[in-house]
């Protein structure tokens, strides 16, 4: 489609499903960072990206509510800017004691045939911030704001408006980038080339190792700019790629983390002995390699809304949601909390008025959550009738350990190797898209655990 | 202890439609067809009714909700006319709430009136609707297809059966329909199929291919009843019975709990096994002489001849295959009038086309499809999905 842009093809890029988002993948990454499913005690939550799913109505607020957190939550979302990720990040660690969850993710949109549709790749980040037992301290940093304009979305426009490339590695990285690095790198009392490493995103990789030369870093402390593994995820990428630094690190290493937008934030960091210990059950590496591979260029082109296909009538279906109805069942719903009958032991999703099990009354219910519960598959289908925008619907019953079971929708199903008894894991994704109102509605789906995705 | 319907309410006269893709006719059309049939066979006046019931599943492609529509298309002046729902059973129900009222004495003579007009969607197949603000907000957007198409994975599982064994005696089920359909003049579908075209049809949700799954038609049907005094008051010599009628709904057990394993309908069970107590059936495999079952897909029907308890659990495979339920075989032929499959399924309608069938083969009118002595009939509607869902199962007889 567009010759040019031929040298750009090389590598794989990360595209949201159809049912994914920066919400739903805020919620993924949030869960491997918290990694279990009782109410972690964080005070307050921190979600940074460009590509929100909507403008007016506090994404953190969903994110929040996925991972059950408390309701006495400070909750904060953050946008504007390819720093967005790394100022939440700089400004929750500014804060001291608090303990925070800070997560940016981007779900970049790019126009057909143009350069930065070869480049972006969708993904996320999470940390999670406090005072004790911590992997990593900061220890400087310098910010920095500039009106210099390398590229733009407006207010709803889809796709992003470019200027030069070589002015912007001139003028932009090469002069604000490397001030910025050199005052913090002051501040720290630090050599450039005591830095172990250097994470600066780009949606061109080379201009990390131009940058890196100019402050005197060591070549090797260039991080990789994850290109070939899942392209660039802006504001969310500078993120993802201290989420991959970390993972390696050392203790008692630095490590440089820089972003450029509007002006610069560079981030001074020093790991701790504890480093290790509080890494993560999945590495990001696992992430990068375990998606699902799609060589359909056309269902990611109708997924990002590029191309409109024909979806037939029954997707004329209205999928209004009852915003009074969903504040009532936020709880089940959107934290996948079952019951448990104190009197016969049933766990049953959704919780009604009795129990499924002996009808005793609501109040004998206790919560259970059901997202960290390993379930299995009791019986499928695909179907190829019902309206979906990425057809097959596989649905059917999912058995939980432990007693719950309903019905669901399976994603991530490799038909060859799905059937009574595969595995299952839980994963929040968009349940419906309101078209015509611009809403989506949010629950659990089952993704199916196949050797290739098994996140052990 | 409840004596239950056994005996008490007699159908005077039914009344059928012509189903089919009736682009000339609107549910006004087909209510007046089915009724004018029914009130020339009761050889009553429409000023001889006391209350009706009328029956619809969908009301933004009919004629909306409440009785209203039903009185005013039939002109039924002034009396008590109720409009039921109950999904795949609401014909049943119409039919259930005018024979509760005959056998009470509240009423002398009612009418049961069920009517759909699905041709008017648009598309194949049924309208797509909420399933009320909180389950939409977590039930996966499935079709009818693929919660019936969940049996098929459940039952091979539970049995050890092949998917070619399973999906060959499916496509039995349906090739069979196909034939019977052929011989009613009133079916949408009349041609016979061959098991290759069977088989080889596209996938709709696996393992359910085109012909697994019933049609999609426009249709009414109606039954005047009374009590069987009044009947013979009337003239009525040869008197067909209601020997019992029950519905059972799920209470989501099957759907919440780890008690279903897919392999069949809890709901038929459980109302087959009260039907054939309130109608003295003992020992239904050699006491019924027909069945009108749901074939909404041929999955269904394979499991319901288990969940009737007519085949042995894991047999209706290899029973279907057999012929056992085929018009001429030696069992106890099923969808005689070629069911669901060649009728088409305007829900409001099909639990009345069901007992229209049985009600002809019990007088001895049903044509080149008439079976020989018959004495007993079993209808069976099932709503829903196969895990949460209601099914009703009626046996009508002879007096």
């Amino acid at each position: 489609m567009a010759p040019a842009q031929a040298a750009g093809a090389k590598g794989r890029r990360a595209f949201c499903n159809w049912d994914e988002d920066t919400v739903t993948m805020a919620v993924e990454a949030a869960r491997n960072c918290l990694a279990d499913c009782a109410a972690p005690s964080v005070e307050s939550i921190y979600l940074a990206s460009t590509s929100f799913p909507f403008a007016d109505m506090q994404n953190s607020a969903v994110v929040a509510a996925a991972l059950r957190l408390s309701g006495q939550l400070k909750s904060t979302d953050v946008g504007g800017s390819q720093r967005a990720g790394v100022s939440a990040l700089l400004n929750a660690l500014s804060r001291g004691h608090e303990s925070a969850l800070v997560i940016a993710a981007e779900r970049p949109r790019a126009r057909p045939a143009s350069a930065q549709e070869m480049q972006y790749g969708a993904g996320a980040a999470a940390f999670s911030l406090g005072s004790d037992e911590v992997a990593a301290n900061l220890i400087a940093s310098s910010s920095s704001t500039a009106l210099f304009v390398d590229h733009f979305r407006a207010s709803g426009a889809a796709h992003d408006y470019f200027w030069e490339e070589r002015w912007i590695r001139e003028e932009g990285y090469l002069k604000i980038v490397v001030q910025t690095i050199n005052a913090a790198l002051a501040r720290a009392g630090l050599k450039g080339a005591s830095i172990n490493h250097f994470i600066l995103a780009a949606p061109t990789s080379s201009i990390a190792g131009n940058v890196a030369r100019a402050v005197g870093l060591n070549p090797e402390s260039v991080e990789s700019a994850l290109d070939d593994e899942c392209g660039y995820a802006g504001t969310a990428h500078a993120p993802l790629m201290l989420t991959n630094t970390l993972d390696r690190a050392q203790p008692g290493e630095t490590i440089l983390l820089v972003n450029f937008g509007q002006g610069c934030d560079a981030l001074i960091l020093e790991t701790t002995s504890l480093v290790a210990k509080r890494r993560p059950p999945t590495p990001t590496t696992h992430f990068l390699s375990a998606g699902k591979s799609d060589p359909s260029y056309l269902r990611m082109a109708s997924f990002y809304g590029e191309i409109s296909p024909d979806f037939g009538m029954r997707a004329e279906r209205d999928a209004k949601t009852a915003l009074s109805e969903q504040y009532r069942s936020s709880g089940q719903i959107y934290g996948f909390v079952a019951g448990k009958c104190s009197a016969c032991a049933q766990v049953q999703f959704p919780q009604l008025a009795y129990c499924v099990g002996c009808q005793a009354p609501a109040s004998k219910l206790e919560p259970l959550c059901l997202a960290e519960k390993s379930a299995a598959v009791v019986t499928h289908t695909a179907d190829w009738l019902s309206y979906h925008p990425a057809p097959p619907l596989y649905v059917g019953f999912a058995q939980f350990d432990g007693g719950a079971r309903l019905l669901m929708e399976f994603v991530d199903v490799d038909p060859a190797s799905f059937g009574v008894g595969t595995a299952l894991r839980m994963v929040f994704r968009i349940k419906e898209r309101d078209e015509a109102r611009g809403y989506s509605r949010y629950f659990w789906k089952a993704a199916a655990i196949t050797p290739h995705t098994e996140s052990n | 202890m409840a004596s239950g319907i056994k005996d008490k309410v007699a159908i005077i006269g039914m009344g059928c439609a012509r189903f089919g893709e009736r682009w000339e006719s609107s549910t006004t059309h087909l209510l007046a067809e089915a009724f004018d049939e029914a009130l020339a066979d009761a050889n009553i006046g429409r000023a001889d009714i006391n209350a009706a019931w009328f029956g619809s599943c969908f009301d933004r492609i009919n004629v909306g909700n409440s009785a209203i529509p039903a009185a005013t298309a039939l002109r039924l002046d002034g009396i008590p006319v109720s409009r039921v729902e109950n999904m795949c059973a609401t014909a049943t129900e119409a039919v259930r709430g005018a024979a509760y009222a005959v056998a009470s004495g509240a009423i002398d003579i009612g009418l049961a009136i069920g009517a759909e007009k699905l041709k008017d969607t648009g598309y194949g197949g049924l309208p797509v609707q909420s399933k009320g603000t909180l389950n939409d907000m977590w039930l996966p957007m499935g079709s009818a297809p693929a919660g019936f198409a969940q049996l098929a994975a459940g039952y091979q599982h539970r049995f050890g059966i092949s998917a070619r064994d399973l999906k060959r005696a499916m496509a039995h089920v349906s090739w069979k329909s196909h034939q019977n359909g052929a011989l009613h003049p009133k079916a949408h579908i009349r041609k016979a199929v061959t098991m290759e075209t069977i088989l080889g049809a596209p996938i709709i949700a696996e393992p359910l291919g085109l012909f697994d799954c019933c049609g999609v038609s426009d249709g009414a049907a109606a039954a005047i009843v009374t009590t069987p005094e009044i009947a013979r008051s009337l003239g009525k010599r040869d008197l067909v019975t209601i020997k019992a009628m029950q519905l059972s709904v799920s209470s989501g057990r099957e759907s919440s709990t780890a008690e279903w394993d897919g392999s069949g309908v809890r709901n038929t069970q459980i109302a087959a096994h009260r039907a054939y107590q309130e109608a003295g059936v003992s020992n239904p495999r050699e006491e019924l002489d027909l069945m009108e079952v749901h074939d909404c897909f041929s999955i269904t029907e394979l499991v319901t001849m288990e969940d009737l308890a007519i085949s042995p659990k894991g047999r209706a495979v290899h029973e279907i295959l057999d012929g056992y339920y085929d018009r001429t075989g030696s069992g106890i032929p099923c969808q005689v009038d070629g069911g669901l499959k060649c009728f088409g399924h305007p829900i409001g309608a099909s639990g009345l086309r069901m007992m229209y069938e049985i009600y002809n083969q019990l007088l001895d009118r049903a044509g080149e499809r008439q079976l020989a002595d018959v004495e007993l009939g079993l209808t069976h509607n099932l709503g829903g999905v196969p895990y949460l869902g209601v099914a009703a199962v009626s046996i009508l007889g002879r007096l």
